[in-house]
């Protein structure tokens, strides 16, 4: 029904609107928004980073997390002008200069994901967890990822993807692969 | 799901977000986290015409101890209060309960002012709040006003709080020696709402008497409640066993628990009994100096 009615929305007039300026994983974005616009719909609609799923669009799933100020957010539970003058980091962020993150190949090597709906908003956790406590336990892990629902692989695999992740940032940028 | 359309205002000052508030007489909803807000809005649950987004006001997100008291400011992220070691240290009810709060992704945008000004029953604040003995200081038009937790709750999303008015700061009577709190909640699952949560505040004293106390239930009535009864049969008792299964007996009674999801009616109330007694030794152990 929401599918069928948005055609005949967009034709209406904008609501009111705010001009905001957000650094987007490093560089910064500016936009007029309709004030009720969400945080996720501005990232996915005004600039195309569609790496940051929506998923229950009721702040219970987490796929649409991101970082906001460096720390991890829904952002379909976040308004567009409330991320003014901030910074943003999204899924797309994570690999660098053609390399993956650790935590991108930790969900590769230790099979982290099967459909990958949850995954963006799953890493995005992951990186917000490991950037404030680099040597987590399987226990915070798993309390770091309690906002971020998977229906397929049960977590078992996408802990040890963050576990991964861990001893591979550990290692430094040279270290070899967990044994 | 979009949010109903409204003005967005994003006041420098606590005074600013006041007028705004006032010139909208009761149509502008503060924005703290958002964290209710936004999901009700989005629902249609409300629709207000104006958003006073106060999170660009300067120094209303702190926590600090001062010679008398515990203050912590309304746009205190709820998981600063778990990443706080003031806190854990000294005020660990506030910590038990921010650990459990939603989930990890919700704390980091939710706030105390939020959590204990909504007026859900099933928020777990407002019981850390009740059982602490906190005051809450509001400012509208016509200036400040200080008011007792208890007071603030008056029925299910209806607090003491005009549409005027803001919650800016949380007053807590400083911990002293001998003192000792938990929030111990039953939930089916991470960030879903408490099946029941109870918040006690224990002071005991060099004889090993309890000297006050503070009880309260979240989740079992149309607003938190505080266990009078239960904590004036707590003063003056040996923090033992007796004393707890007492007091959670007459805790159960005051409970009003209704049938739902979460569980029957008679089970909350049963859990109520237990995990009051839980909360109990919790706190009596922390005030001997235990974790």
């Amino acid at each position: 029904m929401a599918v069928a009615e948005m055609p005949a929305a967009r034709e209406e007039e904008m609501g009111p609107t705010a001009n905001i300026r957000v650094t987007v994983n490093g560089a910064p974005r500016s936009a007029t928004v309709e004030t009720r616009t969400l945080l996720v719909h501005f990232l996915r609609e005004n600039l195309g980073l569609t790496g940051t799923h929506i998923g229950c669009d009721t702040t219970n799933c987490g796929a649409c997390a991101v970082l906001l100020d460096g720390k991890a957010v829904k952002s379909c539970t976040v308004l567009a002008v409330q991320a003014d003058r901030r910074e943003v980091r999204t899924v797309e962020s994570l690999e660098t200069d053609g390399k993956l993150h650790p935590v991108q190949e930790g969900f590769i090597e230790e099979h982290g994901l099967q459909c990958g709906f949850c995954t963006p908003g799953m890493m995005m956790s992951a990186v917000a967890l490991l950037q404030k406590n680099p040597r987590p336990t399987e226990e915070q892990i798993r309390r770091a990822i309690s906002g971020n629902l998977c229906r397929c692989t049960g977590y078992v695999n996408i802990v040890k993807a963050i576990q991964y992740a861990s001893s591979k940032m550990k290692a430094g940028p040279s270290g070899g692969r967990r044994a | 799901m979009i949010p109903p359309r409204f003005e967005y205002f994003a006041p420098a000052t606590i005074d600013e977000a006041i007028q705004i508030l006032d010139r909208f007489e009761g149509e502008a909803k503060v924005l703290a986290g958002g964290q209710s807000l936004l999901p009700v809005m989005k629902l249609r649950l409300a629709e207000p015409r104006a958003l006073v987004d106060i999170n660009r006001i300067p120094n209303l997100a702190f926590i600090r101890e001062d010679a008398k008291s515990l203050r912590i400011g309304a746009t205190t992220r709820t998981n600063d209060l778990n990443d706080s070691d003031l806190i854990h240290k000294r005020y660990p009810i506030l910590s038990d309960a921010a650990y459990e709060i939603a989930d990890p992704l919700v704390r980091n945008m939710g706030t105390v002012g939020g959590n204990v000004s909504h007026g859900d029953p099933a928020n777990d604040l407002p019981a850390c709040m009740i059982a602490l003995g906190a005051i809450f200081h509001l400012r509208g038009p016509k200036g400040n006003r200080a008011i007792p937790a208890p007071e603030f709750y008056q029925d299910t999303f209806v607090t003491a709080l005009a549409p005027n008015e803001l919650l800016h700061e949380i007053e807590i009577p400083k911990a002293k020696a001998g003192q000792g709190n938990a929030y111990v909640k039953l939930e089916k699952r991470v960030g879903d709402f408490p099946i029941v949560g109870i918040a006690a505040n224990l002071l005991i004293g060099s004889k090993g008497v309890i000297q006050a106390a503070g009880l309260a239930l979240t989740a079992v009535g149309p607003t938190v409640l505080k266990a009078v009864e239960a904590e004036r049969h707590l003063v003056g008792k040996a923090p033992d066993e007796a004393a707890f299964a007492r007091a959670s007996e007459i805790a159960k009674g005051i409970a009003n628990p209704t049938s739902d999801l979460r569980g029957p009616a008679e089970y909350k109330k049963a859990m109520v009994g237990v995990l009051t007694r839980r909360a109990l030794h919790r706190a009596a152990d922390r005030a001997r100096g235990g974790a």
